[in-house]
């Protein structure tokens, strides 16, 4: 019985961390169906297969280029049917996370968000997720035959184990009913690496003073193919937008970097941050908290050790 | 119009997370509750809602044991009207959203307000099996709201960026900043919150899917490295030498 993937796509390019729920489902060892939505090109379905799925589902009707969050959990609800999966993996996303949700009450599934591993199934059927924004973890039981598993990032890593795979025509009928939430417009930075797929984070907090010195940062980022990030005090300045927010009421990040300039490291932004692989301070209080929760941490002022930074790295490419 | 908004009773966001009981519970000695900041946006918006429209009614849901009844009352302290209590202790997202849909069922609300996700366990599902239990939309993370009659023009966030919509009512949404300012209570709330009407209700039996194992906490970070300002070729040799991330 395979394992169904949600597999989410932004302009017609599938999500790294979906490529990770591939991984993921393939580690579990009993096959994979990949399912996309919408508008998705053709090479990047393909490459499901590369990544571990053995079949590629593509429903492309137009109508579902749009994350509407009820359209999209009928469709996996009539994919497990037919594909009689018994378990939906899939990245956890503002989109992923309220679909996960709607499909596991639809099905009276197991649900559990956030897992950082593969299940345990030595006994039962087991995963251990993250909770408190970081600070802790749980182990549940997932005791209903059928689950719905969200991960959370790097819980598997992405990386090339098949071939590519053709991708099959999946036609369904949408309920009219499942379009009740229209979508109007919508802005979107384009070009960038987004927040919660990069894995380089370069984030500025007030101590860069002003929106018009974000440019250091912007060139630090660039440099290592890095998204930039952001303390709550400086989106709510307006100084960058509210989508760069990292912290326990914005973003969670997990990069393999995360360089905090100008951050104090108050213990609400460093819930956003505590799953990073390593983390790089630079603030000119020697005192600020953020030190404690780093790996490496240059005290100074930081307009004069990023420009620095960029230049020593870029020194070494 | 009729608005639910669903609170959390979470640990303060500085709070330091044990657990006891070989690791089968959260350790609440010394630890403050709060309003899961989620929720308050949620709620500090239902508030701005009814302020603007005549007849309106907030209504505070909590499902969870007697002590979290401060937590309650300080909602009703920034302005919500009254408050329910469902007299359990929530074990998963699913027990909470049936106890949520089975009081929506009995009043009959236009619309149902609460934190995209709790602070505690972060499953950021609840608004979404709420929205199924009841057969009606929902939308999360919802950033702006507003109310024009029977519809409403809402923006939620995707990742990089936000989407706008429209939906009538009623609807479930899960709310994040910068939907409204936090409330703080003022004298005057704080003292008619004591006599707002707190009705207590015994929870809806629920087969739960979900078991707690245990809890576990992540190990200690090491020492930080220091580098010196002048220095910053060092660092970036550590950085990809040493922690293998460049
Ligand atoms: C319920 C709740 C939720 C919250 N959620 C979040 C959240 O999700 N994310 C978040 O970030 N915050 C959050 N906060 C706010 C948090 O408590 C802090 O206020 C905030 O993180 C501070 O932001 P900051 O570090 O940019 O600013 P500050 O604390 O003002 O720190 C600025 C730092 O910059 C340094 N600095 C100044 N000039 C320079 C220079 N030239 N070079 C180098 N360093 C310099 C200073 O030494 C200082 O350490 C929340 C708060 C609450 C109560």
């Amino acid at each position: 019985m395979p394992v169904l993937v949600f597999v989410e796509s932004a302009e017609g390019k599938v999500k790294k961390t979906s490529l990770e729920a591939v991984a993921y489902a393939h580690a579990m060892g009993q096959g994979v169906t990949a399912i996309a939505l919408g508008n998705v090109d053709k090479e990047e379905l393909e490459a499901l297969g590369t990544y571990g799925a053995q079949k590629v589902l593509h429903a492309s009707d137009s109508k579902l280029n749009d994350g509407i969050i009820q359209a999209y959990a009928s469709v996996l609800v009539k994919a497990l049917q037919d594909e009689q999966a018994d378990i939906l993996v899939l990245a956890n996303s503002s989109l992923g996370t309220p679909v996960a949700a709607r499909v596991a009450a639809k099905i009276s599934a197991s649900l559990a968000s956030n897992v950082v591993e593969l299940p345990n199934t030595s006994a039962g059927f087991a995963v251990k997720r993250s909770i408190y924004t970081g600070k802790a973890f749980m182990q549940v039981e997932l005791k209903n035959q059928k689950k719905v598993i969200g991960i959370k990032k790097n819980a598997a890593e992405a990386k090339a184990v098949g071939l590519p795979v053709q991708a099959t025509p999946y036609a369904v009928t949408l309920n009219d009913a499942d379009f009740a939430v229209k979508i109007t417009s919508s802005e979107k930075a384009t070009g960038e690496v987004l927040l919660p797929e990069a894995n380089i984070v370069v984030s500025g907090g007030r101590g860069m003073k002003g929106p018009e010195h974000w440019g250091i940062l912007e060139e630090l980022a660039k440099t290592l193919h890095a998204a930039t990030g952001c303390s709550k005090p400086v989106s709510d300045m307006h100084w960058r937008p509210h989508h760069e927010h990292v912290g326990q009421t914005g973003v969670k990040v997990a990069p393999q970097l995360y360089i905090a300039v100008g951050i104090s490291g108050a213990i609400q932004h460093l819930a956003g941050v505590n799953s990073s692989k390593c983390i790089v301070v630079i603030n000119k209080d020697a005192d600020a908290p953020f030190f404690k929760a780093a790996d490496y941490g240059i005290v100074g002022d930081a307009f004069d050790v990023v420009p620095k930074l960029t230049a020593a790295i870029k020194a070494i490419k | 119009m009729k608005i639910l908004v669903c609170i959390t009773h979470v640990p303060d966001t500085t709070s330091k997370i044990n657990f006891t009981d070989n690791n089968t519970r959260f350790n609440t000695a010394g630890v403050q509750f709060i309003i899961g900041p989620y929720d308050d946006y949620s709620l500090a918006r239902a508030i701005e809602i009814k302020e603007a429209t005549p007849g309106a009614t907030v209504t505070v849901l909590n499902v969870g044991p007697a002590d979290t009844e401060p937590t309650i009352r300080k909602a009703l302290s920034v302005g919500a009207d009254d408050a329910v209590r469902i007299n359990a202790e929530p074990t998963d997202s699913f027990f909470v959203a049936k106890q949520i849909a089975e009081h929506a069922k009995s009043i009959g609300y236009d619309l149902i307000l609460m934190g995209r996700e709790s602070i505690d366990y972060n499953s950021g599902v609840v608004h979404g099996i709420v929205g199924e239990l009841l057969g009606w939309p929902s939308v999360s993370p919802v950033m702006k709201l507003d109310i024009e009659g029977t519809k409403a023009k809402l923006a939620r966030e995707i990742e990089g960026g936000k989407e706008f919509l429209e939906v009538n009512l009623p609807f479930v949404a899960g709310c994040q900043e910068p939907i409204a300012e936090w409330k703080i209570p003022n004298m005057r709330g704080i003292m008619s919150a004591r006599t707002k009407p707190l009705k207590v209700v015994e929870p809806v039996s629920v087969d739960s899917g979900v078991k707690l194992q245990q809890f576990e906490l992540p190990p200690p970070k090491g020492a930080v490295k220091m580098i010196a300002a002048d220095n910053v070729a060092e660092l970036v040799t550590l950085l990809k030498n040493e922690a293998k991330v460049l």
